[in-house]
């Protein structure tokens, strides 16, 4: 009468800690083989993929410090948005957030193009910082005065931001001498970040987001706002037992994840950039939702998925290059490793039970 | 004697670690009324998913008169004519009766109605067929899970601990239901910890501790004591004795509070008043669903009361209807919650962690950083005066028992030397040498000065417990009666509302 058994996902009694190690492991060696049959399926030859993306950005000094470069909006990012997602408030706008960053950065000097001193790349920091803080306060504001899904309301403003920055660089912030191209002017030299590695993009926005990192490990590991955030995300009902507010949860949650993606879109202005144009919006706020859960929510292996996150970006560019990848193929292969990641990620507090009684049950029934 | 209906074998049946069963022997004779007695985790629960066929043994062999069987699923047993009603009901409340039913059995609305009739005269399952589930009381709805099962004509009947959600006088009924059955040849498997219950209608019993047979006697041959000291397997602790105690200030003074209810399915609260002094146990009894819940959440903070709200609840004499649990706990309150896992404590976190919950105000937090080290002593030290049995303060709450890890909550609210103390179905599930230890734990803490305030389903423990009792019914609280001027049969017509309809 049983024709076909299922196995069946089981709780465990215990979180397996083996397997939360190796699911970015497993998830990464999976997406990559199932990714490589694709590629061939498509005309490519995978071998020379594997070796752009994954081997050359490590032949080079200059591409190394590329992957570098990528890593830091991606770290800052990610560390932000992880706070929240503990705490099962999901984030989804990161990247209008970002944008709202760099244009709140860029007004100092797309209104004091002749501005000078020291003062000035960190107080566009600041300002950017600012701006993605009030851009993520909308969707808080909405979520806790009418219950408004967080997730759609930070996603849709993200478009709304997409298309602020369009009005902003086609209308008032349009630079005069500048062809009637959609970017604003060159940013001087005192609004620009120090470079760190002499002869690199690499600027000293690494270490704000290397900082950062730390500040979030102590944050969610030591200090009781990051206790009530986790209590609250694993179970709303013992949080609201304690008496921590599920309202200040969510202000909480997204004030620091729209803070640390502005100050990202902010060192993205004064950064690699120099200016504010439209292709600043890249889609690092979606891909650090990947290296957020890719690291395990946990600040020290958001830093180690987001160089992961930074070798595919620069390894997909090379790829394109040298093998002649499409350029969505980088998106399906981001894409795959978060599924894959999710699935691994399931084991951890689930096993699989085979049923083992199928074959006798067949017999036994008369 | 004549041939076993149903006779179980050297069943075994291993969850990880737990040896849930080991070799069990079981014999259900035809007509019999069959006891399983033991305490929580003895085992009872996963015996009867194998005879029901939600499980399948690891080990040993099931014998439906006298053959083998592989009861392979629900299905394949309810087609040996197994039925089996459970203590959380599978119905739909926005459905009527004969709806419900004929979602599992086949026919005609017609004749499913006719028949459910017929069946309500000759067993005493009187319930209106076209009448919706939603509007039916427990006891009710109880019924129809029963007839649900006798339409399919089955001959072993098993009943999971079916007297815990019914107020006195339906378990009579209940009973009288279950002898005519019985006298049909129908076999009855009646699963319970109420030794007093087993004692008057169980023919048979079988006793399991730890997964394994520890007796098979006939109840009415031995006292409860005795049934009690089998089942746990050593003696039961004494009661501690309820001391004369000067009556303290009032500590909780809750006056004419309402509450609408926001969900369509909750229950509104009406017009309650109770108070609660020092060094006195108040007791509220009722059958679950009768807005144990609500009123739970008006009193601990977790809802408050609008601002605008008539009324009253002040506690230590301060008005706190518009604070919040954590505010509400700096003035001396503490509050056990019903559900453990994911309200009381966090399942996937620490003990340790598990204590700054409620008693981070005992130095855990300094400058808004934890200080791990007071914490861990902290847990250490519940741990060790509360029998908490677990590997340590590292473990995490989610792997412990749940009387094990009532005992911890309960320790850890203790811990906040409380003025007044709230539980929620303190030994809900709690094995009964653990309950027996936290009512002495209770009864202590009353002598000692403490405001104790206790919801329970249970008409025995509050017996036990309390100086007064307050009958929670719809919404709406009785007045107080004193524990020993009232008989159980009081308490038991104000637990259905016989009360008001008098009034």
């Amino acid at each position: 009468m049983t024709t076909f058994a299922l196995p069946k996902l089981v709780r465990r009694e215990k979180a397996s800690l083996p397997i939360l190690v190796a699911a970015p492991f497993v998830a990464l060696l999976a997406a990559a083989l199932s990714n490589l049959v694709l590629y061939a399926a498509i005309g490519v030859d995978p071998f020379a993929v594997f070796y752009a993306m994954l081997i050359e950005p490590f032949t080079s000094y200059f591409s190394f410090s590329e992957v570098l470069l990528k890593a830091g909006p991606l770290l800052l990012i990610a560390q932000g948005l992880a706070i929240g997602f503990r705490a099962k408030v999901f984030n989804i706008g990161a990247e209008g957030q970002f944008v709202l960053g760099a244009i709140f950065a860029s007004a100092i000097p797309v209104y004091y193009p002749m501005a000078s001193g020291a003062w000035l790349w960190p107080s566009m920091l600041i300002l950017g910082t600012l701006g993605g803080l009030l851009w993520a306060s909308i969707t808080a504001f909405w979520r806790v005065r009418l219950n408004a899904n967080e997730i759609l309301v930070s996603l849709m403003l993200s478009f709304v931001a997409l298309q602020l920055l369009n009005y902003l660089l086609l209308g008032p912030w349009k630079d005069p001498a500048g062809f009637n191209f959609p970017q604003s002017v060159m940013f001087p030299f005192d609004a620009l970040l120090p470079t760190l590695l002499p002869g690199t993009r690499v600027n000293i926005s690494l270490l704000i987001a290397l900082a950062v990192a730390v500040a979030a490990w102590f944050f969610t590991q030591r200090s009781f706002a990051g206790y009530r955030l986790e209590v609250g995300g694993l179970a709303p009902n013992a949080a609201r037992y304690a008496g921590f507010s599920q309202n200040g949860a969510i202000w909480i949650s997204l004030l620091i994840g729209g803070a640390a993606a502005g100050l990202a879109g902010a060192a993205e202005v004064s950064g690699p950039v120099g200016q504010l144009q439209r292709s600043i919006s890249t889609g690092y706020g979606y891909a650090a939702i990947i290296v957020a859960y890719l690291g395990g929510l946990h600040p020290i292996g958001i830093v180690f998925s987001a160089f992961l996150m930074a070798t595919l970006y620069i390894g997909g560019d090379n790829a394109m290059v040298s093998a002649g990848l499409p350029i969505a193929a980088v998106n399906v292969f981001q894409g795959s490793l978060l599924l894959a990641y999710l699935v691994a990620i399931t084991f951890v507090r689930r096993r699989l039970v085979w049923p083992q009684k199928a074959t006798t049950e067949m017999v036994a029934q008369p | 004697m004549a041939e076993p209906l149903l006779s179980l074998r050297g069943v075994t049946k291993i969850y990880g670690p737990v040896h849930a069963n080991s070799g069990v022997d079981l014999d259900v004779e035809p007509g019999a009324i069959h006891a399983i007695l033991g305490e929580n985790g003895a085992g009872k629960s996963t015996l009867m998913k194998l005879i029901y066929g939600v499980d399948t043994p690891d080990e040993g062999d099931i014998y439906w008169r006298g053959e083998r069987f592989e009861v392979t699923s629900p299905a394949a047993a309810r087609k040996l004519g197994v039925g089996m009603v459970f203590q959380h009901f599978s119905l739909f409340e926005t459905l009527t009766v004969v709806e419900n039913v004929s979602l599992l059995v086949p026919g005609s609305k017609r004749e499913l109605t006719s028949r459910i009739k017929q069946l309500g005269t000759e067993f005493g399952l009187e319930v209106d067929p076209l009448a919706y589930v939603h509007a039916l009381s427990v006891g009710e709805r109880q019924r129809v899970e029963i007839i649900r099962c006798l339409l399919a004509d089955p001959k072993l009947l098993i009943l999971d601990e079916p007297t815990s959600v019914l107020p006195p006088q339906s378990v009579e009924l209940l009973f009288d239901t279950l002898r005519r059955l019985a006298a049909t040849g129908v076999s009855i498997l009646f699963i319970s910890h109420k030794l007093e219950e087993i004692r008057s209608i169980c023919t048979h019993a079988t006793i399991l501790r730890g997964g394994k047979v520890t007796g098979n006697v006939t109840p009415k041959d031995f006292d409860a004591h005795q049934l009690a000291t089998m089942m746990i397997g050593r003696n039961m602790p004494d009661p501690a004795p309820a001391k004369e105690v000067e009556k303290g200030p009032l500590l909780l003074d809750v006056a004419h509070v309402s509450l609408p209810s926001e969900d369509p399915f909750g229950v509104s609260l009406e017009d309650v008043s109770l108070e609660v002094r020092g060094g006195e146990i108040l007791g509220i009894a009722g059958v679950s669903g009768n807005g144990q819940s609500e009123l739970a959440a008006v009193i601990s903070g977790e809802t408050m009361l609008p601002r605008a709200a008539d009324g009253r609840l002040s506690m230590m004499g301060t008005d706190v209807r518009t604070m919040g649990p954590a505010a509400r706990r700096g003035f001396g309150f503490a509050f056990v919650p019903e559900d453990r896992l994911g309200q009381g404590a966090v399942p996937q976190l620490s003990l340790t962690k598990n204590s700054i919950l409620t008693a981070h105000s005992k130095g855990m937090v300094a400058r808004g950083m934890i200080r791990g080290g007071r914490a861990t002593e902290f847990t250490r030290t519940c741990i060790a005066d509360n029998d908490v049995r677990t590997p340590g303060a590292s473990a995490e709450a989610g792997s412990l028992s749940g009387g094990n890890l009532q005992k911890f909550i309960i320790g850890r609210e203790l811990m906040l030397e409380p003025k007044l103390l709230f539980l929620n179905q303190p030994t809900w599930g709690v094995d009964i040498g653990a309950a027996t230890a936290i009512r002495k734990r209770l009864i202590e803490l009353r002598n000692a000065g403490c405001a104790i305030l206790v919801i329970s389903e249970e008409l025995e423990e509050l017996f036990e417990l309390s100086d007064h009792m307050q009958v929670l019914h719809d919404g709406r609280l009785s007045g107080r009666f004193k524990t020993s001027e009232t008989e159980p049969e009081d308490i038991g017509r104000a637990m259905i509302g016989a009360e008001e309809a008098a009034q």
